[in-house]
């Protein structure tokens, strides 16, 4: 399961559904094992001599989509579970040039002004992935199993 | 052929051998493959969103959404269903989830959501516990509550008869959706596949 996926998911308990304290769910720090798997690689060609450059892949535009819907308190409260504790305190702003709008070129400045951040969001959000552990919702207290990358969100018939 | 859904519940339907069968089936990729495009075409999104896969099963359709550059997360009650998808090193986020039970995201975190020959089950009692109408009105309420505002559900289901759909139709309206069903290919009683095709929050519709 992804970083990302973290700051999204919440109790499945339906009782749960108005407490504040259902999101995010408290991630084991003794039993989460955590992969980091590498940056994929796109292959290009090169305009001035038409030879093969490989460059990571990003995916920008995502990143670009998704940054706003962040919690970042979440993101750092989960950080912190799994032993993370080097992030920045408030969620990072994108530099501006301008007015953003949606052209395509203001996009590309976008991206280019952005680069560094995004390579590292990209490697957070969806290269860091919970490959086992367990998780815990802090209104209810129900445990969710993480096995094989795979998060157990079936609910007992007493909590469904 | 009689329809899995009168067999079993999901889970225990897409067994082991049952799960690879359908995964490796190219006739039934082929399908999944076409409905998985159809859904993307009428979920008609302009770029790179972050998408949840009702029903995934072993992420065929998730591979459709990877290949766009979509994120996905799916959900699928079949654990076969899910090793399927592990083996197949698919891309999105798959976890085993009863979609009857709720959808547990928070407010506003999917852009889109897509669903491939699974909402049917709901209709389905398996257990004496598994009330239809509850499970439905609980896949809808927290479905349209983890959707962003105006963000598209797009389903393509087999139902059983026009009760079926209108169930179905009915509980998406009472959740808050507008929008309906689209029904391609309505003469062939063969080839008919239906897709509902919904949005969250108000506004008017155009289909
Ligand atoms: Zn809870």
């Amino acid at each position: 399961m992804k970083f990302l996926t973290t700051n999204f998911l919440k109790c499945s308990v339906k009782s749960c559904d108005i407490s504040n304290d259902s999101f995010p769910l408290k991630y084991n720090g003794e039993t989460c094992k955590i992969e980091q798997t590498p940056l994929d690689t796109v292959t290009t060609t090169n305009p001035a001599d038409g030879s093969d450059i490989d460059e990571e892949y990003i995916n920008y535009e995502f990143l670009l989509g998704i940054i706003d819907r962040l919690d970042w308190n979440a993101v750092l409260e989960v950080a912190q579970d799994l032993g993370n504790t080097s992030l920045p305190a408030s969620k990072p702003s994108l530099t501006m040039d301008g007015d953003f709008n949606e052209t395509s070129a203001d996009h590309n400045t976008m991206i280019n002004n952005n680069k560094a951040l995004l390579r590292d969001l990209q490697i957070l959000l969806m290269q860091t992935n919970i490959v086992e552990g367990d998780m815990k919702c802090k209104n209810c207290g129900h445990v969710y199993y993480i096995k094989n990358g795979i998060p157990n969100l079936l609910l007992p018939p007493h909590l469904a | 052929m009689s329809r899995p859904e009168d067999l079993a519940p999901p889970e225990v339907f897409y067994n082991e051998s049952e799960s690879s069968k359908y995964t490796t089936n190219t006739r039934v990729q082929h399908i999944q493959a076409k409905m998985t495009l159809r859904a993307l075409e009428l979920l008609n999104l302009e770029k790179s969103s972050f998408i949840l896969d009702v029903g995934c099963g072993s992420g065929l359709s998730g591979e459709i959404l990877s290949e766009d550059n979509h994120v996905w997360c799916g959900m699928d009650i079949s654990p076969d269903m899910l090793q399927q998808g592990l083996e197949r090193e698919v891309d999105g986020d798959i976890m085993l989830q009863d979609m009857g039970q709720g959808i547990p995201f928070r407010a506003g975190s999917f852009d889109a959501a897509i669903s491939i020959s699974a909402i049917q089950w709901l209709c389905n009692a398996d257990t004496s516990y598994n009330d239809p109408k509850q499970r439905l009105m609980r896949f809808f309420n927290t479905l349209f509550g983890c959707l962003k505002k105006n963000g598209k559900f797009v389903a393509q289901f087999y139902p059983k008869d026009d009760s079926q759909t209108d169930q179905i139709l009915q509980a998406s309206k009472i959740a808050g959706f507008s929008g309906g069903l689209v029904v391609d290919n309505p003469e062939s009683k063969k080839n008919r596949k239906y897709y509902l095709v919904l949005t969250s929050g108000s506004g008017s519709s155009d289909i």
